[in-house]
């Protein structure tokens, strides 16, 4: 009973809140401005983030916020959500000058964010991080008092996830759904959306713009962070651009394309197609038959996976996070046991083998946790350059790294895939984004490597690093490497793979070619649907 | 960012090597001030303390000698350390490591039958694979049934001190030594040569220095080194790049275990010329190295003179203890004291620290870093 008695507390402090909720004070007029931010500035060593940047939210509208990445969105929304100081300016809402000081004023103030890299606990329960410094939360098993409420949230919103699950046991998608239902379970009137769609099908990225639409008739604004202009002219009333940490300007959606968009943020003009020479289907480098993994939770995270990538090919992997991506690029790349089937590299098996000796064999692998994987942080540029060539010679003689072998190739690789960095001493932690992604494709294509595994290549990328990985991948396919190109992005996949197969809850639903394929069709595979070639 | 009352915390990236030196020295100054509260409260005044510290450590050929004598184990175990911690194994266990060295080393002085000139080797040889084995054994728990290391290596060191117990209170109770807990004297054979008018038995000194040197050449340009920064700075781009993690932790703690051992030969070789009671095989060292391997940083070379700072400390307790009648136990004290303010620095060196009152902010800590 004690147990109970502050959970039962819990719940009818919720309706209480219900309760006033339904009686709050109607919120203004749509012309109204839920949020104003003045003459924003914020200085990083060496770099001006925000420079005198305004923003102005209505109450009622999705609000998008367009910007390659390092243009200051996300600063400027860091700012706003109290994880930041600006260093001027001023911020109002509803009229009323607030400081916010820290994330749980924000809180305070019912602004919510949703981060693109997400902040959860991972060796927490989705159910406690949710209820992780939730006002009004019992003492006694908070976590068991949001459940019910997290099953509501993810029924009403299609947010479905598991809230006994532990967060490091789900997939990215997973997370970001756990990261939205934490605010929406905090009441965020101004909901900040850091590039929500990233990691979604477009029909649940339709939902989501269902949700908003919903938000905005009961009054809720919405920030709506983004560099996808599809997705601006699909969901938003209006948009800021930004470039180099300063407004380019704001406009109402209506009165704009894409192109002219695409313009304000990058600078230049953006070509969108790009060019792809015919596929020449040579001999196949990659044969997967019956592929079946398991998880981390220990369930069936593939089952009976085949499929074949040519010399000269590459091949689309479509689908949700959390399908078996992951695993499947796990398995190929030996960091995860197959409990069944086979994996041929250039008609040699190497099912379960050693990351090395598949990678020795030619397997270059671009992970989808860069920081976490694709790169050692603290250790230099340099010394990341040579990973998994380490071993080997020229860097490596017998005991001995030859040091001078390693600047020299650090030099080279830095000028031929235009990393942007101080010097090949510079810790890898320092670079940017898209610079780590550069890093990452001069370590891995350097050997030539017959078979590259290319997880989320350009996922939160800028539009101009986006592009140029992109080309590297095509100059790749012509050199006559198979891809395996895995991406949630259906328009990268689309312009770029020679076939698209794609998988869900472990299985391929069939492969599409992306010249007669649409997106809908696409979509509805990834939602489950058998369509196209099955194999 | 964070907040806590006025202070206003900002993270920064990369400290530099002078912030790192600087907020190091500002912690053992920190420790010294306090300290001297310490000297007051004993009724000592702090001045004539450290006065005395100085003058007897310091200002004599005696008093280096000593700080010498203190710093070799020290100096071995340290480097061992910094050696695992690269890895981010958390090597606990010099103590017991050190003292698996002095038991091996005894045996070959005592019951191996060997005499002549490789007596002296092979206790090195043997000591050093004692300390490997017993640094192996948590490494092996760690990757194969992931036990933390923490608690294995610091649990090993129990059973190694009771096993040294038992040995002298049981098989290894020297007939000679009329019922007291010792072994018998080893043969002159088995004695370390020591710079005269000293305890300092230097070939232990030259091999700690030359694993300082050594050990600083394996991280920074073998492969093993390279592996073991892989796996110490991030695991799972080590998983990614197919090192094997067993292979990394079974190296890193063959040779933390290893150069611990050797401190422990030293120990029993060079001064005590028997195994005795563990507490007086070793005064701790195998502890108090984990804040020289902390204060050094992850440079083996640093090792040197951060074990020569703590070689003065016990020096300095060994006057303290003489001089001023104060407890030996003090130098306990004041390595937590340091190692207390050396992980409170931490904060200056990742945090950029300012105070905001009312509206005005002022920068608090330096311009490190940035």
């Amino acid at each position: 009973m004690t147990v109970y008695l502050p959970v039962l507390l819990y719940y009818v402090r919720i309706m209480a809140a219900k309760r006033t909720d339904v009686h709050r004070e109607p919120l203004a007029s749509p012309q109204d401005v839920a949020l104003f931010m003045r003459d924003i500035t914020k200085a990083f060593p060496g770099v001006l983030a925000n420079d005198r940047v305004t923003l102005e939210v209505r109450v009622g509208e999705v609000h998008a916020l367009l910007g390659e990445n390092g243009a200051g969105k996300t600063t400027l929304m860091n700012i706003l959500y109290g994880l930041y100081q600006a260093d001027s300016g001023e911020i109002y809402l509803y009229g009323r000058r607030v400081r916010i000081r820290s994330p749980r004023d924000a809180i305070r103030h019912r602004i919510g964010m949703v981060h693109q890299h997400f902040k959860l606990v991972s060796r927490h329960t989705v159910a406690e991080n949710v209820v992780l410094g939730l006002a009004g939360a019992p003492f006694l098993v908070p976590a068991r008092a949001v459940e019910g409420k997290i099953l509501e949230l993810g029924e009403r919103y299609g947010l479905k996830v598991d809230p006994k699950a532990y967060v490091w046991q789900l997939s990215a998608g997973e997370q970001q759904r756990v990261e939205i239902i934490k605010a929406l379970v905090r009441g965020a009137d101004i909901l900040i959306l850091d590039e929500p769609t990233s990691v979604l099908t477009p029909q649940e990225a339709e939902e989501l713009f269902k949700i908003l639409e919903r938000m905005k008739e009961e009054g809720h604004s919405v920030v709506f962070i983004t560099h996808k202009l599809d997705e601006v002219m699909a969901v938003s009333d209006r948009v800021t651009v930004m470039r180099r940490g300063k407004v380019v300007a704001t406009l109402p959606t209506s009165e704009v394309d894409k192109p002219t968009l695409a313009k304000m943020m990058v600078g230049r003009e953006v070509v969108f197609r790009l060019e792809k020479a015919a596929c020449e289907r040579g001999n196949e480098a990659l044969v997967v038959e019956d592929l079946w993994a398991l998880s981390d939770r220990g369930l069936p995270a593939l089952k009976g996976v085949s499929f074949s990538v040519c010399r000269g090919e590459i091949l689309g992997i479509a689908g949700v996070a959390g399908n078996g991506q992951k695993e499947l690029v796990e398995v190929i790349t030996g960091l995860r046991r197959a409990t069944r089937g086979r994996v041929v590299v250039l008609g040699e098996e190497v099912t379960n083998r050693n990351p090395r000796r598949i990678a020795d064999k030619g397997v270059a692998h671009i992970p989808e946790e860069r920081l976490k994987m694709g790169i050692v942080p603290e250790m230099s540029v340099a010394e990341n350059l040579i990973l998994k060539r380490h071993h080997r010679a020229p860097f490596c003689r017998g005991f001995f790294l030859d040091l001078r072998e390693v600047r020299r190739f650090a030099h080279h690789a830095i000028e031929e895939y235009e990393i942007m960095t101080p010097g090949p001493e510079t810790p890898a932690k320092l670079l940017s984004g898209g610079n780590i992604q550069r890093l990452i494709l001069a370590r891995e294509l350097s050997g030539e490597p017959a078979l590259i595994v290319a997880a989320h290549p350009t996922y939160g990328l800028d539009v101009g690093a986006t592009e140029q990985i992109r080309q590297i991948l095509l100059e790749q396919r012509r050199r006559g490497a198979a891809i395996l190109l895995i991406s949630e992005d259906l328009e990268e996949l689309m312009s770029l793979a020679d076939r698209i197969a794609v998988i869900f809850e472990g299985e391929i639903m069939g492969e599409v070619s992306p010249e007669t394929a649409s997106l809908e069709e696409v979509g509805l595979m990834m939602a489950g649907e058998k369509r196209g070639v099955v194999l | 960012m964070k907040r806590l009352g006025p202070f206003v915390f900002e993270r920064r990236l990369a400290p530099t090597r002078a912030a790192i030196l600087g907020y190091s020295l500002l912690a053992i100054l920190a420790a010294l001030i306090v300290m001297s509260f310490i000297f007051w409260a004993y009724g000592v005044s702090p001045i004539k303390a450290y006065s005395v510290i100085g003058r007897t450590t310091l200002g004599s050929r005696f008093g280096l000698m000593e700080i010498l004598r203190r710093a070799i184990p020290l100096l071995l175990c340290g480097v061992g350390l910094v050696i695992a911690f690269r890895a981010k194994f958390w090597n606990i266990g010099a103590e017991g490591q050190l003292l698996a060295g002095a038991v091996a080393a005894t045996w070959v002085a005592l019951f191996s039958g060997v005499s002549g000139p490789m007596k002296l080797p092979l206790m090195f040889v043997l000591g050093f694979a004692a300390g490997a084995v017993w640094g192996i054994i948590p490494a092996l728990l760690k990757v194969k049934l992931q036990v933390n290391d923490v608690i294995s290596t610091l649990m090993m060191n129990y059973i190694m001190a009771y096993f040294v117990k038992w040995l002298i209170y049981g098989p290894w109770r020297g007939p000679t030594m009329r019922g007291f807990a010792y072994t018998d004297l080893f043969p002159r054979d088995a004695w370390l040569p020591l710079i005269r008018h000293s305890k300092v038995h230097w070939p232990t000194l030259v091999i700690g220095i030359a694993a300082a040197v050594l050990a600083a050449l394996i991280l920074s340009r073998t492969r093993l080194g390279y592996e073991i920064r892989v796996v110490g700075d991030s695991p799972d781009a080590a998983h990614y790049a197919g090192i094997s993690f067993l292979g990394v932790s079974l190296w890193v703690m063959l040779l933390s275990g290893g150069l611990a051992g050797l401190a422990g030969v030293g120990e029993v070789a060079g001064i005590h010329h028997r195994l005795l009671e563990p507490d007086h095989v070793s005064l701790g060292y195998g502890y108090t190295a984990i804040i020289v391997a902390w204060l050094a940083r992850g440079s083996p070379l640093a090792a040197i003179i951060t074990s020569l700072l703590f070689g003065l400390i016990f020096a300095a307790g060994d006057e303290i203890k003489v001089t001023l009648q104060m407890p030996f136990q003090i130098t306990g004290v004041f390595n937590g004291l340091i190692l207390f303010f050396l992980i409170g620095v931490e904060v200056f060196l990742y945090w950029k620290i300012r105070v905001v009152r009312g509206g005005k902010e002022t920068e608090w800590a330096g311009k490190a870093g940035s």
